[in-house]
């Protein structure tokens, strides 16, 4: 009992939406006293279009000290939960116990004021995130250093670079040390060397015994910090377990359903998706050498022929596709686009199409890939699909000498050798030599 | 422990408040500092308003229209009134736009909703402040020396803040459903000021009506004011604990209804 940290019950959050305008105004109000005195406002019944449940029914038991990641698609309710543990909103119905003090992260830099210093914001921030000023006064050095901005802790923030601006956010918020932290998407701003400091100080965290609940769509910091993964779908909790289980089933979620024929992807009714002038886009399958289906997989540097069916509205000759290939921590790993085709026809086209994109060795390494689709027409994305199709690429013995490849994201051919000693490159003569002469044309 | 569930009645959770007395003194600090950034005249200002008003009132109200000012110099009487007047129009102003200008801190942190309003009203008192001492300086010049019942003083500020804060949390709580609220502030303002007795003293209204003018908050505030810095011979009476009343119901309302509200803030704003 004592080693809870959260524990929810049946929480669930509704809220208004549709044709309502937002703002009622006083005067609006006030003539409808006098008009029409007896009208009762329609209540929302929650089965009317009116209101959607953005969270319904969630219940689950964070421990002490467990690292917690909350995955789910844009729109799942994760930041909704957030807010509702974080008492910023109320929940509608259901209810949560939270056993020790809480620090929010759901923005980097909540309310700062551009007109005031570096020096000023700290205060500021740190009091608004819930810190005491004795505290900030003995952290003050620290986060200063962390944020490497000591040249301009006296200038008004409004003259901060972006990132500058972020670094200090984020030093102040990381040296809050709450019991529990929760943190929204946080590592979404600033680029590589910021995102990396942060997940360091995450871990520091986390290794000191504090339970964390994190959100976020970087899959790989995700699997990396947490132990415990829970995964929400439409605002209702799908998974609740190890976060390595809790990932397979959010990734296996996002590709469309299986269907007897695996090479064969419906694209009628894909989620995740923009179709500016219309649903052009309408099936993709995947073949290999010979034009056999890929129903199982294809092996690490097999042939890869993805056959797009689409539809061109009007006649035209500037379409182009593009199909970006992700692994299962969402990074792309290639893009292949029909721009890089050198031989396209300049014949209009019209109706009915299929494109094909022939990948001669499709040299990924082991491991499940998503594929985004888009159609764009003369220089206008007109239909794109998140997650169009699957591969997977299974292990196999691409170099030939019965090792099969790991680790790295793709593979390339290579080949290792010792230097004789009496060459003329070992020797130091490389000056005027062209390179690939002297190694012969072998390579 | 803390419990999360849907807010029900009439729990005011005043406790609370003083846990968050620091966040509480920095947003009034961040308040006074920004605004003292930005604007050229600063320090100025808290002097330049009231005494200007001070000017124009006495000519046309005190000398043109003979106003009368129960024999005090109209300037020292016009003055002592917009002091605590300046605080409560100052207060009806920022407080009621206060919630909607914070709501990236009410959308993103955890902190008593109450601290807002609560900040806007408190970063006035630094202007009143600021006025209080040129007060001293009219009284040298109009050779007046405050009497015994200056001891009263420190109860009529209480009751100008108090005030100021009831108004404050209805119009803040409101303009966050209605927005059209803050509009109507400056109107509210101006009709507010002539029901005040601040160009004109309460002796002005017949007898019998006095009381129901004392329905007016700011009516026993200002009348308080002068009581206690100039000493009025006959004080007030009945105008002052009718008001005092009302500034008691409606604080105790304005935080039930603020605290009502505030769950759905967060969603509105």
């Amino acid at each position: 009992m004592s080693n809870i940290a959260i524990r929810a019950e049946g929480l669930s959050k509704r809220y208004k939406v549709g044709k309502q305008e937002k703002y009622r105004t006083l005067r609006d109000t006030l003539t409808q006293c006098v008009t029409n005195p007896f009208k009762r406002k329609p209540n929302g019944n929650s089965q009317g279009e009116d209101w959607i449940w953005a969270i319904k029914d969630l219940s689950f038991e964070i421990k002490h000290g467990d690292v917690v990641g909350i995955i789910g698609r844009n729109g799942a309710g994760k930041s909704t939960l957030l807010k509702v543990l974080s008492r910023i909103t109320d929940p509608t119905k259901g209810r949560a116990e939270i056993f020790g003090r809480v620090g929010s992260l759901l923005e980097v830099g909540t309310g700062f004021h551009p007109e005031l210093t570096g020096r000023e914001n700290i205060f500021l921030n740190g009091a608004i995130l819930g810190m005491q000023r004795v505290e900030i006064l003995a952290k003050f050095d620290e986060i200063v250093a962390f944020s490497e901005i000591e040249r301009f802790l006296d200038t008004p923030v409004k003259h901060y670079s972006t990132g500058m601006y972020v670094r200090l956010a984020f030093a102040i918020a990381a040296h809050l040390e709450p019991e529990i932290l929760i943190v929204d998407e946080v590592l979404a701003v600033g680029d590589l060397a910021f995102q990396k400091k942060c997940i360091g100080k995450m871990n520091d965290v986390s290794r000191a015994g504090r339970t964390v609940l994190f959100v976020s769509h970087n899959m790989a910091a995700i699997e990396n910090l947490c132990r415990h993964g829970i995964v929400l779908a439409g605002g209702k909790l799908v998974f609740d377990g190890q976060i390595k289980d809790a990932s397979a089933y959010y990734f296996n979620s996002l590709a469309p359903a299986s269907n007897p024929d695996g090479h064969v992807f419906d694209l009628s009714n894909a989620r995740d998706r923009i179709s500016r002038v219309g649903k052009l886009l309408k099936k993709v399958e995947l073949l290999t050498e010979h034009n056999r289906p890929v129903n199982e997989g294809v092996r690490i540097g097999d042939r890869l022929k993805v056959r797009i069916h689409f539809d061109l509205p009007s006649p035209t000759t500037r379409f182009n596709i593009g199909l970006g290939f992700n692994n299962a921590f969402g990074q792309r790993i290639f893009t292949a686009h029909s721009l890089f085709e050198a031989e396209r026809s300049d014949e209009e086209q019209v109706g009915a199409q299929i494109f094909v994109c022939d990948i001669p060795s499709f040299t990924l390494t082991q491991g499940t890939y998503t594929a985004r689709l888009w159609l764009d027409i003369a220089n206008t994305e007109a239909d794109l699909i998140e997650d169009a199709m699957r591969v997977d690429v299974i292990e196999s013995d691409f170099y030939g000498t019965g090792k099969v490849p790991w680790n790295g994201s793709f593979v390339l051919p290579h080949r290792w050798y010792l230097e004789p000693e009496d060459s003329a490159v070992h020797q130091g003569q490389l000056v005027g030599a062209v390179p690939g002469e002297l190694y012969g044309s072998d390579l | 422990m803390v419990v999360v569930e849907p807010r029900k009645g009439f729990d005011l959770r005043l406790k609370e408040l003083w846990n968050y007395r620091e966040l509480l003194f920095i947003l009034v600090w961040r308040d006074i500092k920004v605004r003292y950034k930005q604007t050229a005249l600063g320090a100025i200002w808290a002097i330049l308003q009231p005494v200007l008003a001070t000017v124009v009132f006495s000519i046309f109200f005190g000398r043109f229209a003979k106003v009368p000012s129960d024999g005090i110099p109209y300037p020292v009487f016009a003055y002592v009134g917009l002091l605590p007047w300046q605080l409560f129009a100052y207060a009806l102003n920022e407080s009621t736009n206060s919630l909607v200008s914070n709501q990236n801190l009410i959308t993103k942190v955890y902190f008593p909703r109450l601290v807002i309003p609560l900040s806007a009203v408190l970063a006035g008192l630094v202007d009143f402040a600021i006025a209080f001492v040129v007060l001293l300086g009219l009284f040298w010049r109009y050779g007046i020396v405050p009497s015994a019942s200056l001891v009263v003083l420190p109860v009529f500020i209480l009751l100008a803040v108090a005030s100021a804060l009831a108004i404050g949390l209805w119009l803040s709580a409101l303009n966050v459903q209605y927005r059209d609220v803050r509009y109507t502030i400056p109107f509210l303002t101006q009709l507010w000021l002539f029901a005040t007795p601040v160009v004109y003293p309460s002796s002005l209204v017949p007898e019998k009506w006095r009381a129901l003018y004392g329905l007016n908050p700011m009516a026993g505030v200002v009348e308080g004011f002068r009581w206690a810095l100039l000493g009025k011979a006959a004080n007030p009476g009945p105008l002052i604990w009718v008001s005092a009343g009302m500034v008691v119901l409606l604080l105790l309302g304005g935080v039930i209804y603020f605290r009502r509200m505030e769950s759905t803030f967060a969603d509105l704003v």
